[in-house]
């Protein structure tokens, strides 16, 4: 008789840990011939504040972490990534990715991770200035991470839009909870085994998985949160604009979309900048 | 001249100046040139408001009216942006060169005209004149000043990408820094190419209309700049106009979430500058007479109309006996009054409707069982004016330490710990500013990075400067002003 395989229960991971929907709810995904794959967490309200506690908590630790250190375990992350990225592309390719597209995205995915591990220590001088006032002061403008920042990511192509969103955030020391593609939600669960073994402590980043209309009210008004960065059709853009108000959430929304997130344009210095806040400091010069 | 005598609670002696001697009136009389009705400010000239409405500007000082102001309706805002969109494209165009020496052109005719600027500042908003003077007037000088230089150079603004207009944008600002603001607002969108059409606030139109007459003067192309004069309804107007790429506001936090759900829904970008409740922080090594010049300067510098003004003092308990009482000797000799007086300290509160508000959130105060004091001194009998105010025994529960007051009254709290202080501090949903008191440098640089606000002043308070990038963290806004970084803020990306 053929050895029956051990397929594995899909778990989201959130605080460093990988668990089910604290709801025990599940919904069915089959792969790209219409098979059975397995049952994927539905995830709720309660697991997302549950996830943005887990962020919180790494928050002041991951920011303390000195840009050099940062940098680092960014760049383990993309090592983690290419060694095992013959398994990611297998998955997206199982759920209907063709097969160069799938390597080239993740190639494309480790080689973004580098782009922004080497960010990571560069973006202060850039974005920070000391400024030349008039009166006798020294005053020196230096970034600061906003905090925990909601990111939903597109369904299209879904492991690379979701790695192009996450890296910035995090090169600069915010801490995360992501909402997977709803339609094929397996590669972000690989994608957190992959964190887990990178360096990257527990809580920094915390990857969901589950239904958009249920899960973007919350991301919109959940009060720590304090950014989102999301892909969102108009009405979901409405619905997080109208949220973000009552906190004064900061809110930046992607125009990217499919292959266009493979170009080198899909990277760069404005998506860190839109995630830090911008602080100013002065003291007398004297006496 | 100075004398001593024992203060009444403690053994320290405390030093008495004001009142001794009355000081004689010294008004600033300089001749402000205002009209007696302002229109509206639309494709480069005077226009009477499609309304067919107006309203009164008055003077806080006396109550007496100033001047009768065009009432501007969703036709006026629509005429407006109307101008801007068929500026837009020329002023785009035009060499960075050119465009920078029209800012230049506007901060020199300023300059000229910085003495009836300031008079008509403090008429029209109750600002002591020492400070529309010496601050407001040149300050937004200094604005056109260093934005003029940007214009020829925005390939250096962001690396990499090439910054470039976004279209028109719509600005709303408030009452406290009526002409700076304006300054703070206009010179980086002009210098980026963008058209604007701005709306002041309803109690102070008149610096605004006055520098209409500057950008005909400077020769700036109709259009490119438009004012809209009216209240509430005008401004949700501009907001909400679809001819707008960006609107920039700023004002309370309350009316900034209202903007956000307004825009919801549109790709509109968005600056706002809202409210702040900021913590003036003074540990035991701190110089105490400095800091409690910067303590009052924090709270009181425009009768404490100011979104960063250090409104709670967290003061540290082995200093706080000394330092409140320092500050009670100091608040003594602070004169209120005639806001043209070149000696007054405090002007005018801005409007009958504020002063209001400061009377409700100082009966709060008194209820919730914080102890007020407010020196004896005269307010003049016309006019609204409210005293210095000080709060001690405040609890962080107070409304007082935690809702934005905009008026002279501070509220006292004590800490302990390094932490302590950090934590209390950061209780807050605003995120302004903050202010810290210490000779340690490494303490400095810790509070500094620990104080989540977006502007913290070291052994100074309450400076501005067109390098400095100033704006808010959380309930505070978001987006900055001044320096490369505000600069950005009005800039397309491509």
């Amino acid at each position: 008789m053929n050895r029956i395989p051990v397929t594995k229960t899909p778990k989201v991971y959130i605080g460093g840990a990988f668990v089910r929907s604290e709801s025990a709810r599940t919904f069915k995904v089959n792969d790209a011939t219409g098979a059975f794959f397995g049952n994927i967490p539905q995830c709720t309200r309660k697991d997302l504040r549950n996830a943005v506690e887990a962020a919180a908590k790494a928050g002041p630790g991951w920011a303390r972490r000195s840009p050099y250190n940062r940098a680092q375990i960014l760049y383990r992350l993309a090592e983690m990534l290419e060694a095992r990225s013959g398994e990611l592309v297998t998955s997206l390719v199982r759920f209907g990715a063709r097969e160069a597209d799938a390597a080239r995205g993740m190639s494309v995915g480790v080689d973004r991770l580098i782009h922004y591990a080497g960010w990571a220590d560069k973006y202060e001088q850039l974005l920070g200035s000391v400024n030349p006032v008039a009166s006798a002061h020294f005053s020196f403008t230096v970034t600061e991470p906003m905090g925990v920042v909601g990111i939903i990511s597109p369904d299209n192509p879904p492991l690379l839009s979701l790695l192009s969103m996450l890296a910035p955030v995090i090169a600069c020391g915010n801490t995360v909870v992501a909402l997977a593609s709803e339609k094929v939600p397996y590669p972000a669960i690989l994608l957190g085994e992959m964190l887990a073994t990178s360096d990257l402590p527990g809580g920094v980043v915390n990857i969901l998985t589950g239904f958009r209309r249920e899960l973007v009210p919350t991301f919109a008004t959940h009060a720590h949160l304090r950014a989102v960065y999301a892909a969102a059709n108009g009405e979901e853009r409405k619905a997080i604009r109208l949220g973000a108000a009552a906190s004064v959430k900061r809110v930046r929304f992607t125009d990217i979309i499919g292959k266009e997130w493979f170009a080198d344009s899909a990277q760069g210095l404005e998506a860190i900048r839109d995630f830090v806040e911008v602080k100013t400091t002065w003291h007398p010069i004297g006496s | 001249m100075a004398a001593t005598r024992k203060t009444s609670g403690g053994t320290r002696p405390g030093l008495i100046f004001g009142d001794l001697w009355e000081f004689d009136p010294a008004p600033e009389t300089a001749d402000p040139k205002l009209k007696s009705r302002y229109d509206l400010f639309i494709d480069g000239r005077f226009v009477r408001p499609r309304s067919g409405r107006t309203f009164d500007s008055i003077n806080p000082a006396n109550e007496r009216k100033l001047a009768e102001i065009a009432l501007a309706g969703p036709a006026d805002v629509d005429a407006a942006y109307r101008a801007a969109g068929r500026a837009f494209r020329g002023w785009a165009a035009t060499p960075g060169r050119e465009r920078g020496k029209y800012l230049f052109r506007i901060a020199r005719l300023l300059q000229d005209r910085a003495r009836e600027f300031a008079v008509a500042e403090t008429l029209d908003g109750g600002k002591p004149i020492r400070e529309s003077r010496d601050f407001d007037v040149p300050m937004a000088a200094a604005h056109f000043f260093y934005h003029a230089g940007w214009a020829d150079k925005l390939e250096y603004v962001a690396p990499g990408r090439i910054a470039g207009p976004l279209g028109v944008v719509g600005q709303v600002i408030p009452w406290n820094f009526p002409l700076l603001m304006l300054a703070w607002k206009l010179a980086p969108a002009l210098a980026m190419g963008n058209c604007v059409v701005l709306k002041p606030a309803e109690t102070t139109s008149i610096t605004a209309l006055k520098l209409a007459e500057i950008l005909q003067d400077a020769g700036l192309p109709p259009g490119v700049v438009n004012f809209v004069t009216g209240a509430g309804e005008t401004g949700a107007a501009v907001m909400g106009h679809p001819g707008a790429a960006k609107v920039a506001f700023t004002g309370s936090t309350e009316v900034g979430k209202a903007i956000m759900r307004q825009l919801a829904g549109t790709d509109r970008k968005m600056t706002m500058e809202l409210g702040g409740k900021a913590a003036n922080i003074v540990f035991d090594d701190a110089p105490i007479d400095q800091a409690v010049e910067g303590i009052v300067n924090g709270i009181f510098f425009n009768q404490g109309h100011v979104c960063c003004a250090g409104s709670r003092l967290l003061v540290h308990e082995p200093v706080a006996e000394q330092v409140i009482s320092r500050l009670r000797n100091r608040v003594r000799v602070l004169r209120v009054g005639d806001p043209l007086d070149k000696n007054t300290d405090l002007g005018a509160i801005n409007s009958r409707e504020q002063l209001g508000r400061i009377r409700r959130l100082v009966a709060s105060g008194v209820r919730e069982g914080a102890q007020m004091y407010q020196p004896p001194c005269r307010l003049p009998e016309r006019g609204y004016y409210f005293p210095p105010t000080l709060f001690t025994r405040v609890t962080q529960s107070h409304r007082i330490a935690r809702e934005e007051i905009f008026g002279p009254v501070l509220s006292i709290l004590t800490f302990r710990t390094v932490d302590e202080a950090i934590e209390k501090a950061n209780n807050t949903p605003y995120g302004l500013s903050a202010g810290v008191w210490t000779d340690k440098g490494s303490r400095i640089l810790r509070m500094a990075t620990e104080l989540k606000a977006g502007v913290v002043w070291a052994n100074t308070f309450n400076k501005f400067d067109p390098s400095s990038p100033f704006g808010g963290y959380k309930e505070s806004g978001f987006g900055r002003e001044g320096g490369r970084q505000g600069l950005l803020d009005y800039a397309h990306l491509a």
